[in-house]
């Protein structure tokens, strides 16, 4: 499969009709407005639906119907469109329901503006809807790996009956970079999957005898019966955190002075910081979080190794994951933040200064 | 020489950033020249959408607000509900009025909340690119309905006036164009009797105004009024839906 | 004396007075405004009957006439 130049908003929208998705609700926002235009062209062209909803919270619902029905759908927004979303995904943690949700996060809070931020960091991984669940959270940081999670996000949230959500931001959305797709899912396959969830999701009962009564569902009125099964998704979620930890180590040694942690676009540029720094002999590691939820405690840990005298974070936002980091470190080493607000994203040479800083 | 027409007082200085031919400007005037014409600029208050018109709360020379898509009515509520002695209007154009919103352009109409809606109806979505809005016709083609808007799967264009008058409390509806000069003036007068109306508080009026979008329909302003003439009129018809102070329920 | 006259600062060639004004007398100026657009002017002024239709048409309000 050769290489195609793609913006970030059209690959995934690509990768998730080639994992099976064919059901596609949301609303137009900026700037992901380029994925649903891609989905409004090409859905079609597989047999899918395609359908733009009046709001997104009427997406997420028509997302919590499909997904009902035991079939691959997806939804997409950005920050003010997926706060809209929040109630209904709480909805769908709660009946145990596979989707996937992509956010192109965008300068909050509020209205905002529409350049690439990372505020939505503490809405997607610390709850974001009311309730206790929690949403499986993939950060892509290139348009390769933004495509790749899609078909990631699928088979999670298959796997594990619950909400994935595409972390990215309007960098990643709007920047075009080479892409190679895997291969798309033949209509068997598909049809397989559309088969997988029937032993509990909405669907013809055989010869019109009831032979099964499935529901669709997050009300337990009888408190013991919604202990259990918060209890349950929490038992299922300790699975999810044991297995589908998902980060990578940039330039980890014991020979680090610096550790780093920085997820999504804002972890390419400290990348090239770090790469600066390291020419001229400066030991930096990195530790990105690719799932955000889970999140690498231990591998951040870990990486403090021999030598580490402080922890940088860097975020396109106040100081969100920063929080996680602390809470890995215990105390271990000073934590610093630095960070980017109002959509505006950090250059290598302001991460650069900051770590060179740490030097003096 | 005296001046006989130049930009309203009601207007702020800030120069629109509409497209050129963009009939937003025009709705936007008479608005404020009723505003002026009644007295009202000091105890006018309005509510921006969002949607190409997100910023006319930089337009419009009083105190503004800006809402979350859709809510603008709710917003307006709250406004006129914390201070009465104040004037209160929205602007909105389809995707926030007529998708997001319907809800609450719905429950703000039928509690007779003592407002004035000005609903911007150009049949796509601007701001965001070209994309469908409820009142998009059938078969016209728009970025997310690219082979056309298929009736059979989606249905058809909304009509909001007509929706609105099937309520008991509104005060006054009509639909109105501004796709020539003459229609300009029609409209001129269903803007002021709206804002006349919602000076005297008594209850709540609504103009639909029928305008183009020669940027995301890809013609240009002058064909584009020729355009909206011959496809949108036959189906959202100018007219009266409902005026209790003359009668018409 | 009627005139209209028009503020380059607002207009944006939009064409829409031109086509409005019954007597023919204005059009896109040569010179462009700061923001690169042909801005309209009337280029004669006796013939102005201060209609106002140039004034009710323009979407920018850039239009001022006087009588």
């Amino acid at each position: 499969m050769s290489k195609i130049l793609m913006k970030g908003n059209e690959a995934v929208a690509e990768a998730a009709i080639r994992s099976g998705c064919r059901l596609y609700f949301a609303y137009p926002i900026t700037p992901q407005s380029e994925l649903i235009e891609y989905m409004a062209k090409m859905m079609p062209k597989v047999g899918g639906t395609f359908l733009q909803a009046e709001s997104e919270v009427s997406a997420i619902n028509m997302v919590y119907g499909a997904a009902g029905s035991g079939k691959r759908v997806m939804t997409s927004s950005s920050s003010p469109g997926i706060s809209l979303k929040m109630e209904g995904v709480s909805y769908i943690a709660g009946a145990e329901l596979p989707c996937v949700i992509v956010n192109v996060q965008r300068g909050g809070p509020g209205l905002g503006d529409i350049q690439p931020a990372q505020g939505d960091y503490f809405q997607a991984t610390k709850g974001g809807g009311h309730g206790d669940y929690r949403t499986i959270v993939l950060a892509p940081s290139s348009v390769q790996e933004f495509a790749d999670m899609a078909s990631e996000a699928f088979e999670l949230a298959d796997k594990y009956r619950n909400p994935v959500m595409i972390l990215a931001d309007g960098m990643l959305g709007q920047m075009m970079e080479p892409v190679e797709f895997k291969a798309a899912k033949t209509d068997a396959e598909i049809a397989e999957l559309g088969h997988q969830h029937e032993s509990w999701c909405i669907c013809p009962n055989e010869d019109g005898d009831m032979k099964h009564h499935h529901e669709i569902n997050s009300l337990e009125i009888d408190p013991l019966v919604l202990e259990k099964h918060v209890n349950d998704l929490y038992a299922k979620y300790a699975v999810i955190e044991q297995k589908e930890l998902r980060y990578e180590s940039y330039n980890v040694s014991d020979e680090n002075e610096i550790l780093c942690v920085a997820w999504g676009t804002a972890s390419r540029i400290v990348k090239s910081a770090i790469n600066e720094l390291k020419a001229e002999g400066k030991s930096i590691g990195l530790i990105r979080p690719i799932t955000c939820w889970p999140y690498p405690y231990e591998a951040v840990r870990k990486a403090l190794g021999k030598k580490v005298k402080k922890v940088y974070v860097f975020e396109l936002n106040t100081g969100q994951m920063v929080e996680d980091v602390k809470i890995a470190v215990a105390g271990k080493v000073p934590v610093d933040f630095w960070g980017k607000v109002g959509g505006i994203v950090f250059t290598p040479a302001e991460i650069k200064e900051k770590l060179e800083a740490c030097f003096k | 020489m005296e001046v006989i027409a130049t930009r309203p007082e009601s207007l702020t200085k800030t120069p629109f950033t509409y497209c050129p031919g963009c009939l937003h400007g025009v709705a936007h005037r008479l608005i404020a020249e009723a505003i002026e014409e009644f007295g009202l600029t000091n105890k006018m208050t309005g509510v921006a959408p969002v949607g190409c018109s997100v910023f006319a709360y930089k337009f419009f020379n009083f105190d503004m607000a800006q809402a979350a898509h859709g809510r603008a009515p709710a917003v307006a509520t709250g406004m006129k509900r914390a201070r009465p002695d104040m004037h209160v209007f929205t602007y909105q154009g389809d995707g926030d009025l007529a998708a997001i919103g319907t809800a609450e352009i719905v429950h703000a109409a039928n509690r007779g909340e003592k407002i004035s809606v000005f609903f911007v109806n150009n049949a796509i979505y601007g701001m965001t690119g070209g994309q469908m809005a409820p009142t998009t016709l059938p078969e016209m083609k728009t970025t997310t309905s690219p082979y056309g808007r298929k009736t059979d799967d989606i249905g058809f264009p909304i009509r909001v006036s007509e929706l609105l008058a099937t309520l008991v409390a509104p005060y006054y509806i009509e639909r109105v164009s501004l796709l020539s000069p003459a229609d300009i003036l029609k409209a001129k007068k269903a803007v002021s009797k709206a804002l006349q109306y919602n000076s005297e508080n008594r209850g709540f009026t609504f103009v639909e105004l029928i305008s183009t979008c020669p940027t995301n329909w890809g013609i240009d302003p002058l064909k584009s009024r020729e355009w909206a003439k011959e496809n949108m009129l036959p189906f959202f018809k100018p007219g009266v839906f409902r005026d209790k102070g003359e009668g018409v329920e | 004396m009627p005139r209209m006259t028009v503020d380059p600062n607002y207009c944006k060639g939009c064409g829409l007075c031109i086509a409005a004004c019954p007597k023919k007398i204005i059009r896109f100026s040569e010179n462009i405004n700061a923001k690169g657009y042909n801005y309209a002017e009337c280029f004669e002024q006796d013939k102005c009957i201060a209609c106002k239709m140039c004034y009710v048409t323009c979407p920018d309000v850039a239009i001022t006439i006087e009588k």
